[in-house]
């Protein structure tokens, strides 16, 4: 018989055994018998300095790697510091695993020093989590977490233990074979949905891909890109989608929805067919359900039976992992199209007029001050496509999924569901810890950045040297122009004056960072070069932009697509076109 | 119809119920009446749960249930091939000559006296909805002083069983996958 354990090695052993390499979290009281097995132990543990930060951080790199990212915290406070990254990874459908401490089970109950009942707490922004109070159960609830984050509909696993299951003793077996009466994820799609959905798209002669994250979880840009280039379709990416299909390829039209192209808003609307794989009709998305592609036919492939059907009734309800389905859907299309293939011609002249004449743009500010949307382009065409680039949550994110340009997925990053502000910079740190050879920017907004740029230090101290580009227009800015679009001007509590206070490159270089301003468009080059060059320390640089630039095209939230504005009180010229 | 009556197979685990009612919360689904209680195995605990649903698809709640991964199995209870039943305790105000009135009720709706006292009788009654609430009916003339009523629990008729339907299935894909499936074969 093996010698025993104590639960907290039992944990790390199993940790280990589950294939973790990095983890990101703080000890507290209730962890701390934890502290001490990984202290010895190979796993890479990232002392942060909230715990926020390290929920975004393993989010962040299990976004680059595809693997599960791993944060831990304690008991209390501590694991309530959880609940947003949390949240956060369950709307993105990434796979992360939450250790949390939690007081020793006597205690449970009691209202007890730093004690939260964080299992009811994340109940509904976990795929699933658990409260472990014996020692013996450590193993398997770890594996099974580790199985359930990174299966299916990837998602956050939180897993709970008491203190007193870390202390005791317990034999050691990390289980071979899970058996989870409840959670059979369904991998192979439906043959005969298969052959449906490639008769829909044989008839089709208004058809487009309407392409969500799933792809990109599903490791399936590259058949998806075959599928594209047999049927010959538009496509379009989400803003979770960006990179799971080429920007320069000719058959892209852009993002949709509410800050999408016209080209691409409009697609969806006058389309005949959605090809919807691994997208879940978002209400940035779609605007106003009820006039979103009122004509099209739908055929919708997911992983999550629940999102068939949840906002959008789907003709052709395909359930599967994305790589057998669009495997499935290549030789089905090419049979059909060896039988019939409806013209799309004409299409196809619609979608590139639309392109040609409404493309993505902006006006230079008429004072002569920096443009963000130009410092975000530079930044994106001076660094490649091979960089990985993580966005806050506001007018930057939308620039930054504009303007840059993905070729490859994984490469960007940002928080689309659950819109949380301060995402960038721990995410970004976890990237760059899951991509140590890859350039990291993470694109952020002045706002965005004084919620959690504190994990800058630990990046100083831990040799994680990414670059954050400083969008400061002095203002939470997509509220701002929310305000002068709808409020008349009244901008109540936007006002942030952080090109006064705080000094964000004294605060970088305080941080152990390299801090950089940046203020004329003739610098902009320059500085980011210099930023790109650093590599032995994280870059801050402060971009000080125009604070009146705005993001278009926008469908105004409960609005119809079809209400799409190019600029303010601009809608586009449809009577030219020929829909 | 906007109710429907679920039948749902958990794993016997801690806060399983919680996970439920959350999840119906959480999507704006109304609950009106709710029974757990153990099955033939002590591993599974069997929730009869009675939704009545305005705006929402009764797949996609089933979708959402079987997404919790405590949830072994749904079955929609129809009345026409299941026996539901519930249970109603009730306090009735037996002063004056109502007594053998509430007797006379009792004995039509095959109730029970289960306690007497001086001014009261608690009633006993098993039944279908209808029948509880057709008897409450006849009850109310006489004063309610209390009455509780458990939730609804069915059983499908014949010799199926819900755990056999749900464990021997390969893949033990959800009920919604299912009908999402034969919905689309037809």
């Amino acid at each position: 018989m093996a010698s025993e354990i104590t639960g907290a090695q039992a944990l790390v052993n199993a940790l280990e055994d589950s294939g973790v390499d990095v983890m990101f979290g703080i000890p507290g009281g209730a962890i701390l018998p934890a502290y001490d097995p990984i202290f010895d132990s190979k796993i890479r543990h990232i002392l942060v300095r909230h715990e926020q930060g390290a929920g975004h951080a393993a989010t962040g790199y299990a976004q680059v790697t595809g693997r599960v990212g791993v944060c831990i915290a304690t008991s209390g406070p501590g694991a309530t510091n959880l609940v947003t990254p949390i949240a956060d990874a369950q709307m993105d459908s990434v796979p992360i695993v939450a250790i949390t401490g939690q007081v020793p089970s006597a205690a449970i109950g009691t209202d007890a020093f730093q004690e939260a009942d964080i299992r009811g707490i994340t109940m509904p922004v976990t795929k699933h989590n658990y409260l472990i109070t014996d020692p013996a159960q450590i193993p398997r609830a770890i594996a099974e977490a580790f199985y359930i984050a990174s299966s299916g509909r990837p998602g956050p696993v939180l897993v709970d233990i008491a203190k007193d299951a870390l202390q005791k003793m317990t034999s050691y077996n990390y289980p071979k074979k899970l058996n989870l009466l409840g959670y059979n994820p369904q991998i192979e799609p439906n043959s005969e949905a298969i052959r449906d959905a490639a008769s829909l798209i044989a008839q089709s002669s208004k058809p487009i891909f309407y392409i969500g994250g799933g792809v990109i979880k599903a490791n399936a840009a590259k058949e998806l890109l075959v599928l594209a280039e047999l049927v010959g379709a538009p496509v379009v990416t989400t803003l979770m989608a960006r990179g799971a299909f080429p920007d320069s390829h000719s058959q892209h039209l852009g993002m949709p929805g509410m800050h999408g192209t016209v080209a691409a808003v409009t697609g969806l609307q006058k389309a005949d067919l959605l090809i919807t794989l691994g997208a879940r009709f978002d209400d940035r998305v779609t605007g106003k359900l009820s006039t979103f592609a009122p004509n099209a036919k739908i055929i919708h492939a997911d992983i999550d039976p629940a999102e068939i059907g949840k906002n959008r009734y789907a003709d052709v309800p395909i359930i599967g992992d994305l790589g057998p389905i669009i495997k499935a859907l290549i030789p089905a299309v090419k049979a059909e199209f060896a039988k019939n293939k409806a013209d799309i011609t004409s299409w196809w002249k619609q979608m590139n007029s639309l392109r040609q004449k409404y493309p993505l743009g902006y006006n230079e500010p008429s004072d002569g001050s920096l443009s963000p949307q130009y410092v975000i382009e530079r930044i994106g065409e001076i660094t490649g496509p091979d960089g990985i680039y993580v966005a806050g949550v506001g007018q930057h994110q939308m620039w930054a999924s504009q303007f840059v340009k993905y070729e490859k997925p994984r490469t960007w990053l940002n928080s689309g569901g659950l819109g949380t502000m301060g995402y960038a910079v721990p995410a970004a740190m976890g990237a760059k810890v899951g991509a140590p050879d890859t350039p990291v920017w993470a694109i952020d907004g002045d706002g965005c950045f004084q919620m959690t740029n504190q994990e800058l230090v630990t990046c100083a101290l831990n040799d994680i040297p990414i670059k954050v580009a400083v969008i400061n227009n002095e203002s939470l800015g997509m509220v701002r122009q929310w305000q002068t679009l709808f409020y008349k001007e009244r901008y109540s509590n936007t006002d942030l004056h952080s090109k006064r206070i705080p000094d964000f490159a004294k605060l970088a270089e305080a941080m152990g960072c390299v801090g950089l301003r940046c203020e004329s468009k003739g610098d902009v080059d320059k500085i980011i070069k210099e930023a790109n060059a650093i590599n032995d320390a994280p870059v801050v640089v402060d971009f000080s932009v125009h604070r009146d630039a705005m993001v278009w095209p926008m469908v105004a939230a409960g609005t119809s697509n079809d209400d799409i504005l190019i600029a303010k009180e601009m809608a586009p010229d449809w009577d030219s076109q020929e829909l | 119809m906007a109710q429907h009556t679920l039948s749902v197979l958990v794993e016997n685990s801690p806060g399983v119920l919680a996970r439920v009612a959350s999840l119906f919360s959480r999507r704006g689904y109304n609950i009106d009446s709710l029974a757990v209680g153990p099955t033939e195995s002590p591993e599974i605990s069997r929730i009869t749960i009675v939704l009545n649903l305005e705006g929402h698809a009764l797949d996609q709640v089933s979708a959402q249930l079987f997404k919790l991964v405590n949830v072994i199995g749904i079955q929609e209870m129809e009345d026409k091939n299941s026996h539901q039943r519930e249970l109603l305790m009730v306090k009735v105000n037996s002063a004056g000559d109502n007594r053998s009135k509430i007797e006379a009720v009792v004995g039509k709706y095959r109730a029970s006296i289960v306690s007497q006292a001086t001014s009261s009788l608690t009633i006993e009654a098993i039944g279908s909805s209808a029948e509880i609430a057709a008897l409450l009916g006849e009850l109310s003339s006489f004063g309610i002083k209390e009455l509780v009523q458990s939730g609804l629990i069915a059983l499908e008729n014949g010799d199926a069983t819900l755990a056999e339907r749900t464990l021997q299935e390969t893949g033990l894909a959800s009920s919604s996958t299912h009908s999402q499936t034969e919905d689309y074969q037809n």
